[in-house]
Parts: structure tokens; sequence; C-alpha cells
């Protein structure tokens, strides 16, 4: 005979629930660690009574590389491409966050002209990462048909990176000081070739699964986000806009060339329901992608022609010990950190990443309360987490 | 507010324990008296002029050299628009300090992390246990001194170097060539 239960509250700890659903005959179900929609090897505890969930518990560590540790060992140069496993789908927003905390660091100057690079490779890598994130959502959701959509256009956006730096995937791209290579001859005719394709593409997207009636109703007041309970978990990136709040570190803390470059912050309006419900995450990186668009365009014509692309750095990089940065970069996941502690010889004393992906995992505990089993894989997917920008 | 009125501030208010504002690089960070954590931190949240809404990171620093943990807190207020540091000096061999969870919600899985991989220990915090590692894990793997376990549940944690006995192809050639030679001679 099970007893009517409470709730679990947030001040029970993880032994406590365990014992109480054991005491009260609720189901435990364990959705993961290899489960399709949990967007790599994470683990749900689910308390549920029948198909309403009680609590999930996330489980995460199963892809723990301990990367912070390894950034201790490694010189500042030879743990870049390292940096590239700490999100593989956008891996070259990890290596700019690195790069820009040793040249903090070391007070080393980039050259325009390789800001300018690097501002191409991440626009286009954010492109990328957000067509599998609407893609994988949309599928997740039971809409098959935009995922290779999605994945065609990205495969373009995958040829464009690979002819720039040799990679489809962990590119290594960035340099301290700078960009490993110069763009390849008439790179810029074909980026802008890529552009004019995608703004029709993205169009035809939003017909197509957007606004789409069902889709609408089965996203809209879905583990709606209030501002205040964003902040107090620290949602980053889409996640936190799509509550209404406009903040981007691009903006509000400009960086690299950023404050040459126009541009809108897509922020949440609660179109179709509630303001901060899943439909309005997918509909923010929707947008965020025209916006990429347009900085693109805006880069393909202002960037210098001096083709300078890497600043005076010395071969053997060493800062005073116990000297410390702090670079804050607007990653396609949401604001992303280094904490760098300059060490005694030529590697780092303390490394140490924060990611959008972690925090967005702590508030999948109390958005769950009282959701379907079949919502928790639309909150997961409209949260947008990596399994290995959680781990690290 | 600049760092240097956002530390006049909290100095007015609680005294000497706020430590003098330390420079590194271009982050200044004010030392804090440990069991004062909570209530400066309640502070930093509700007063209308700090307004810092958002603890943006917490990381730990192992330091043997000075038998001391810092444990380092970055806020930042979305509407203020601007940052501080804080840091809390721990004693290396019993690192214990008020967990502020009850401020900020994002602490919870970030004081988790800090407890799983450096080892100090929040006291007050809902549910401190490991989060990377399994939970019979032995050491904390940032600590300067952490050696490995050589097993875990009879899964080893070694494994031989690819590279033991490696030998180039053409030192490999010679080496066979002079071998031959011995052999003749």
């Amino acid at each position: 005979m099970s007893k009517p239960l409470e709730i679990p509250t947030m001040d029970m700890t993880h032994k406590e629930v365990m014992r109480r659903i054991e005491y009260t005959g609720d189901m435990l179900l364990n959705m993961g660690p290899q489960h399709p929609s949990t967007h790599g090897v994470i683990n749900f505890l689910v308390q549920t009574d029948g198909e309403v969930m009680k609590r999930a518990i996330p489980e995460v560590g199963y892809l723990h590389r301990s990367i912070e540790k390894i950034g201790e060992r490694c010189t500042y140069n030879g743990f870049m491409p390292y940096t590239d496993r700490v999100d593989y789908i956008a891996a070259m927003f990890a290596n700019q966050g690195w790069a820009m905390a040793v040249e903090r660091l070391g007070g080393f100057q980039v050259p325009k002209y390789a800001e300018y690079c690097r501002v191409i490779a991440c626009e286009l890598n954010r492109i990328a990462s957000h067509l599998i994130s609407v893609g994988t959502m949309a599928m997740d959701v039971g809409a098959v048909t935009p995922f290779p959509y999605a994945l065609r256009e990205r495969e373009f956006i995958n040829d464009l990176l690979e002819e720039l730096c040799g990679a489809r995937l962990t590119y290594n791209y960035l340099r301290i000081g700078g960009v490993a290579f110069d763009l390849p001859t008439g790179y810029e005719d074909k980026v802008a070739h890529f552009l004019d394709h995608f703004e029709k593409i993205l169009d035809e997207f939003n017909r197509l699964i957007t606004y789409n009636e069902i889709f609408i109703k089965r996203l809209a007041n879905l583990a709606p986000i209030p501002a205040e309970m964003a902040i107090d978990y620290c949602l980053v990136g889409p996640n936190l806009r799509a509550s209404g709040l406009s903040f981007d570190v691009r903006k509000q803390l400009p960086y690299s060339v950023y404050p040459e470059l126009h541009f809108e912050v897509p922020v949440g309006k609660g179109e179709v329901g509630a303001k901060g419900d899943a439909w309005d995450r997918f509909w923010c990186r929707v947008e965020e992608m025209r916006q990429c668009c347009r900085i693109l365009r805006q880069c393909l014509a202002q960037i210098p022609k001096d083709k300078e692309i890497m600043g005076k750095v010395p071969r053997k990089i060493k800062v005073p010990e116990g000297v410390e940065a702090y670079s804050r970069i607007e990653s396609a996941r949401g604001d992303m950190q280094y904490y760098v502690v300059g060490g005694a010889g030529e590697n780092a004393h303390r490394v140490k990443i924060r990611t959008g992906s972690f925090t967005a995992m702590g508030i999948i505990d109390e958005l769950s309360r009282g959701l379907m089993i079949a919502d928790l894989v639309a909150l997961i997917a409209s949260l947008d987490v990596v399994a290995p920008e959680i781990d690290r | 507010m600049t760092f240097e009125e956002i530390h006049q501030r909290l100095a007015a208010k609680f005294g000497d324990r706020i430590g003098p504002l330390a420079p590194a690089n271009k982050d200044a960070f004010a030392p804090v008296q440990t069991p004062a954590i909570v209530e400066i931190c309640e502070f930093l949240k509700t007063d209308p002029e700090l307004a810092f809404d958002c603890l943006i990171n917490l990381s730990s620093v192992d330091w043997p050299k000075k038998n001391q943990i810092e444990v380092v807190y970055h806020f930042w207020s979305y509407q203020k628009q601007h940052s501080f540091i804080v840091k809390c000096l721990l004693d290396r061999a019993k690192p214990e300090l008020p967990s502020v969870t009850s401020v900020w919600n994002a602490a919870n899985w970030l004081e988790r992390e800090q407890f799983d991989l450096m080892g100090v220990v929040f006291t007050d915090h809902p549910d401190l246990r490991r989060i990377m590692l399994p939970d019979d894990w032995v050491g904390n793997p940032l600590r300067k001194d952490y050696a490995e376990q050589p097993e875990w549940h009879n899964i080893t944690t070694t494994r031989e170097s690819p590279l033991d006995g490696f030998v180039r192809l053409d030192e490999l050639v010679k080496k066979k060539a002079s071998e031959k030679k011995e052999v003749l001679q």
C-alpha cells in the first residue's frame, strides 16, 4: 500500500529521497546514462508517481576527464587542444576563452585582423551549435523532419571551418596572441555565399517548425523560468535571455571587435505562452542565428587588409606565480568563464572553467517537480546542455 | 560601482572582517574572515546599492607552500552591471566554511564541485556529496599532493604507456645493421 506523499523539498538529501522512495512505493526510474535524448552521458534518477515526476535528480560525471587538472600540467600553449574537448559542439568558444584568459594574464596584444578571424570563426561555430540545438530539440519532442534540415546546413559550416583550420569538430584554431592560420583565398566570398543561402533557409526553418502549430502547442508554457529564478540559479546565454533579461556578454562587457559590430540581442517575449518557456528558448536560438549572419556580413566588410595573424608572444610564456586573470565570453551556451592563476613554471597553477551547461543542470531538480516524464526530455533539450561541458 | 567603491561600502559595514583590497592582475579581490561569509553574501545581495543578484563563479586554489586553500567567489550584478571578487583563506588541513546556498541557489552545484575536486567542506550545505567522481572515490584530485588510487573496484586506473620501449624506425634500422655487423665479425 502506498501512502500519500508530499512533494520532496529542496532540503531533503539524496539519501532521504531514496529512503522515501522505498517506503512509499513510488517508482524510481533511471533515465540514462545511455539515453538518446539526454544529449550525452547523463543519468537522471526520476521519482515518479505514474506519468508525473515528483523529482528528477541529475547525476553527472560520466564524462569527467579532469580537464582542469590537465590544465595545471600543460604549458599555456599546450592546453589549447584540450579546451576543444570542453565543448565539442562549440569548440571555438572554449579556445577563445582560454586564449583571452592567458592574453589577459600575460598582457599580450592581438592584431585586429586576427580578432576578425576569431569572430568570423566563432560566429560560424555559433550557427553550427545552435543548429544542432534546435534540430535535436525538435527531434526530442517528436518532430524528426527539421533535424536533417538543420544538420544539412551545419555540414556547410563544417566544410567552411574545415577549410579554415583542417578540423571539423575540435578546431584548435586559436592561438594565444592570434590565430593559427590566415583565411584561405576566396574565403570571404564563400562565407557570403553561404549566408545568402542560409538566411533563406532560416525563414524556411521558421515556417517548417518554429511557428508550427503542433510544435507551439507542445512547447508553450512548458517549464517557464522566471527571470529572478534564472539569475538565482545562474543560467546564462539564450536560457537567460529567453526569460526576458537582455544580457549578452558581447554587448554588456564587449571584448574582441564586438564594439565595432552592430547586432541585436533577441529576448524572450512570451509570444505563445508564459515568458521563459521552452518555446522561448527555442525561438531565442533561431533568432540568434539571424544575428550571427548580420555579424558575419559586417565582419566580411570591415576586415582589415594587413593579414597580420599573430601578435608578439614569447615562445615560452611565463607569468609571475599567483597572478590571476578572469575572462568572460559569450559562448553558444552562454557566459563562459575561465579563471586562471599563474604558476611558477611554464604552466598555470589553477585553471577553472565555468560553463553554462553546468549551472543549467542545477536547475533541473527544481523545475522537474510536477512535470510529465516526456516533458523532462523537452526541458533538457531546451536548456541545450552538452554533457562534456557539464563534466569537463 | 568600481572595486574600490564596493570595498569601501563593505568595509564601512563589516569593519575589520573585510581585509584590504589586494590587486591581482586587473581584478582586485578582498579577503574576508571565514565565519562572516554568509552574512557578507547576504549583505551583497540585499543591499540596494550593491545588488549582487548572481554568484557567477566559485572556485578554490590549493597553495601547499602557504598551507592554505583559497575559496574564490565571483559576484556579478545584473541590475548594476558590476562585479566583485571575495576570497576566503582556509587552513589546508581542515578546509571548512559555511555554505552560501541559502543566498544563491547556484551555489549548490558549484560548492558540490569544489567539495568533490578540492575537498573543501561546506557546512550547512543541503546535499553535500560528490558530483563528478564516484561516491567511494578516495582523495581530491585538484589538491597539489593528490596521488591517484591504483585501482577502483578492480578496475585499474593506470596503464602501461604505449611509448615504453618505443624505438624510432630509423634507429631500429641502424640498430639491426650494427647487430648484423657484430654477428659477421
